[in-house]
């Protein structure tokens, strides 16, 4: 397939890991935010590929991690009523709520369906006017303008069956809060590639030069990933703050005009509360109010749970990078992708999960030069 | 997240007021939304994410990374002259 | 930016280990299937025969009665596929040919076959029509003959159209033990082609994620091609249909019962573009992805070369690759060489393989 199988190529690879050994003469801990990067660094096994001192960690860019858990006990409930049918992304049927999950809710008798596009959605409300159709709306920045066109569409057309239930959060203020946080450890990030061919980069700028670190936007086959943490590294050693586009056959600094202009009149900025973190000030979306009439949190009135806190799970700790998964004492035991305890188990793109299909479990990577930090909890 | 695949735009049209693609993903065919790359024409490949093409590849972009790998080939060493920086 | 956040919250529900409902995850050939067979069907029927948990269950007559009789291969299956018609084929063709690759992976000639009908009231009779004659093409295609059947209806709305259970019997010739137990260090992994076809081909046609291929199910009777590959290699250790769960799950059992490893290789292993096209853009992998009409074998190193000629001459076999090999490393598990260099473990699936979007 074109614009794959080249990023794939062993013998570029290859000399991509040379020059990247070449370049390293100091320990560095780079954060890769985006899930789907995650996904690629564990599948292709390029933490091996990398030289010794090089440690990645993996940050919160998992939107079905993140969402809160009081967001999935509300899906839970309106996905339980008799009137509605329930659309979904594969990803989000399996993480947990306080008591069950979405397919524990369809073993039961609910009508929750799977689907590819949010437009989906529009067709099964057009097939089914007696039913009311909830898209569960998650994602990054990445999947607003899917979103945002689905509720555009819904009103332009005139649906009255139609809502979205949103969890759309946003990767600039997340990154910020981990450089601001007294435990940080990052010096450098790969920047999330799709999510900057929506948004552009421009935003990322000031915080570059903020923390005075390098930002590499990179994209998600194997040759982008050792690119971005080539250029990345090149930057650390030569004391360079900024941003660079790794990516930049897939985004521009400016960004999509045309998503921006659509996200802007669909979705507003709002504080979001992030599983593993905590609430981080305007760092989501929620439907702006010329379409609060799809809001399906407004329609349903369902009431959050809230529910106490388990110690065991330490996915905040991995969310925000300060822990791998095979520090967790619970990783690969009690908790495990047919049992999870936390969000980054249950995702395939949680980091986790990750680990444990591609099954660091057994082969831990080896220890960066550079200590982790011990944490107070 | 965000896994956003290339394929090629094969056929173009409009359904609903948007501008929709049928697009080749190495054999399979998906009906995508083209609305946010308008400028889309039969034979751009497109990176797709959940139904969306999201954004247009660049081809002169995309060689980037081999010419920089070959400039590798040639000295037989690493290339020195730092990548690209954005201006600011 | 005024309050810096404080990250010392953690934030976890409280765990699901026991599920009330049986699942869909519970019938996908992974974790949670075998999950199920371990805790609950093992221990109330528990007897060695079941306990081997093969494809097949091989029975011997001999010795009742003071009979001298050859060992019998017994299988069964259920077909329970949507839609139940398909690109390739039906649920009927799907029964006929898994009934009869359950009994010839085990080195069996299939002879016999049973069908019970399980069809919901309201049910076209035009379809039930088309299921059945395809029924008796695939019958022919295999030389296996229907011998016994039932037929079932239920109220509308209570049996999804049509199920069909089926039942077959074969020989094993003597001296012939296949078994998932039997792969030992050095023998070589080979698939007889494709992978992940059937699967797709079915996904290709799923409400909400339907999408324009010409792929279609490789569902097909394996029996001439593991005649042919038995008699050119009498030393091969096991045979398997990677069904649901796909390859990954096939090779997870191996790897467990035999108490081997098992290394891929990624670049070896045989892909068509249309199937490769599809899991990247659902997010899919195919090592996951069903199949039907395939299979993989594990042969001494010695023969592998010259079995791998003979599947290839073979019109079922064309695509046939070796694609791994039998360690003594990581018992129990499945590691995959992946094509940038790095390796990683392939576990076996949890439950469904769902479509991302991350």
């Amino acid at each position: 397939m074109k614009y794959l199988d080249e990023y794939r190529d062993p013998a570029a690879a290859n000399k991509l890991r040379q020059a990247l050994k070449t370049a390293t003469t100091r320990p560095w801990t780079i954060m890769e935010v985006c899930g789907g990067q995650t996904h690629t660094i564990v599948k292709y096994g390029i933490d091996e590929l990398l030289p010794p001192g090089i440690e990645l960690v993996h940050g919160p860019g998992c939107p079905v991690c993140v969402t809160p858990l009081e967001l999935i006990d509300k899906a839970i409930a309106i996905a339980s009523q008799p009137e509605v049918i329930f659309c979904s992304f594969g990803d989000m049927l399996r993480v947990p709520g306080s008591r069950r999950d979405l397919f524990g809710v369809k073993a039961a008798g609910g009508d929750i369906r799977i689907v590819y596009s949010p437009l989906d959605c529009l067709r099964i409300a057009e097939q089914n006017p007696a039913r009311t159709v909830v898209f569960f709306a998650v994602g990054f920045e990445t999947t607003a303008p899917a979103n945002a066109m689905a509720v555009w569409q819904a009103k332009r057309r005139g649906f009255k069956n139609f809502a979205v239930l949103v969890s759309h959060v946003l990767v600039p203020p997340a990154m910020t809060a981990i450089l601001a946080s007294p435990t940080n450890r990052v010096q450098g990030f790969l920047g999330a590639g799709h999510v900057c061919s929506v948004m552009g980069y421009e935003e990322y700028e000031p915080l570059a030069d903020r923390f005075g670190i390098p930002i590499v936007i990179t994209g998600f086959e194997p040759l982008d990933l050792l690119e971005g943490v080539y250029r990345c590294v090149r930057m650390l050693e030569e004391g360079r703050r900024g941003v660079e586009n790794q990516y930049a056959r897939a985004v521009q600094r400016q960004g999509n005009a045309a998503a921006l202009r659509l996200i802007r009149d669909v979705f507003e900025v709002t504080d979001r509360k992030w599983r593993g973190i905590g609430t981080i000030p305007q760092s989501g979306f929620r439907l702006s109010s010329a379409y609060a009439e799809f809001d399906a949190e407004r329609r349903f009135a369902v009431e959050g749970v809230q529910v106490a806190e388990s110690s065991v799970c330490i996915s905040g700790q991995i969310l925000q990078g300060l822990k791998k998964p095979h520090d967790c004492p619970v990783f690969g035991k009690s908790c495990t992708p047919e049992n999870p305890l936390g969000a980054t188990m249950v995702s395939s793109e949680g980091a986790c999960a990750a680990y444990y299909n591609y099954g660091r479990f057994r082969h831990p990577a080896p220890a960066a030069t550079g200590k982790l930090e011990k944490v107070n909890v | 997240m965000c896994l956003g695949i290339p394929g090629k735009v094969t056929e173009t049209y409009r359904e609903h007021d948007m501008l929709m693609g049928k697009v080749d993903f190495g054999g399979v065919f998906k009906r995508v939304c083209l609305e946010h790359v308008p400028e889309s024409k039969i034979g751009d490949y497109v990176i797709v994410h959940v139904g969306f093409a999201l954004s247009r590849i660049d081809e002169g972009e995309a060689r980037q990374i081999f010419n920089f790998l070959e400039g590798m080939n040639e000295l037989g060493e690493l290339q020195l002259g730092g990548p690209d920086e954005v201006p600011r | 930016m005024s309050k810096v956040i404080d990250f010392d919250q953690l934030s976890c529900p409280v765990p699901l280990s026991n599920y009330e409902h049986v699942l869909l995850g519970h019938g996908s050939g992974g974790r949670l299937t075998a999950d199920l067979i371990q805790r609950l069907f093992l221990p109330a029927f528990g007897n060695e025969i079941l306990s081997a948990l093969e494809d097949q269950a091989t029975v011997s007559l001999s010795g009742m009665n003071g009979l001298r009789a050859p060992r019998l291969a017994f299988t069964t299956d259920s077909f329970v596929v949507r839609p139940i018609f398909f690109p390739g084929g039906d649920i009927g063709k799907l029964a006929v040919h898994g009934t009869v690759n359950d009994l010839a992976v085990g080195g069996a000639k299939p002879l016999f076959l049973s069908a019970a009908f399980i069809l919901e009231e309201g049910l076209a009779m035009v379809d039930l029509r088309r299921i059945v004659s395809s029924m008796r093409e695939a019958c022919a295609l295999a030389e296996i003959s229907l011998v016994t059947g039932d037929t079932k209806v239920v109220d509308r709305g209570k049996g999804d159209q049509i199920f069909i259970a089926t039942s077959g019997i074969g020989i094993v010739p003597d001296g012939r033990a296949l078994s998932i137990r039997a792969a030992r260090p050095g023998d070589r992994i080979l698939v007889s082609g494709t992978i992940g076809d059937h699967g797709i081909a079915i996904m290709s046609v799923r409400e909400g994620i339907e999408f324009e291929t010409v792929l279609e199910s490789d569902s097909a009777p394996l029996t001439d091609l593991t005649r042919v590959m038995l008699e050119a290699c009498p030393g091969i250790r096991c045979m398997r249909d990677p069904t649901r769960g796909g390859l990954s799950s096939a090779l997870n059992e191996l790897a467990v019962a035999s108490g081997v490893g098992v290394e891929l290789h990624e670049a070896s292993i045989p892909l068509r573009p249309e199937v490769r096209g599809a899991c990247e853009m659902l997010g899919l992998d195919p090592l996951y992805v069903a199949n039907e009409g395939k299979l993989i074998a594990v042969a001494p190193p010695a023969d592998a070369d010259r079995l791998l000629e003979v599947m290839r001459s073979h019109p079922l076999g064309r695509n046939a690759a070796i694609i791994g090999e039998v360690v003594e490393d990581h018992l129990g598990m499945v590691t995959m060489h992946s094509v940038v260099g790095g390796e990683r473990v392939v576990t076996m699936l949890a439950g469904e393989q769902l479509p991302r979007i991350c």
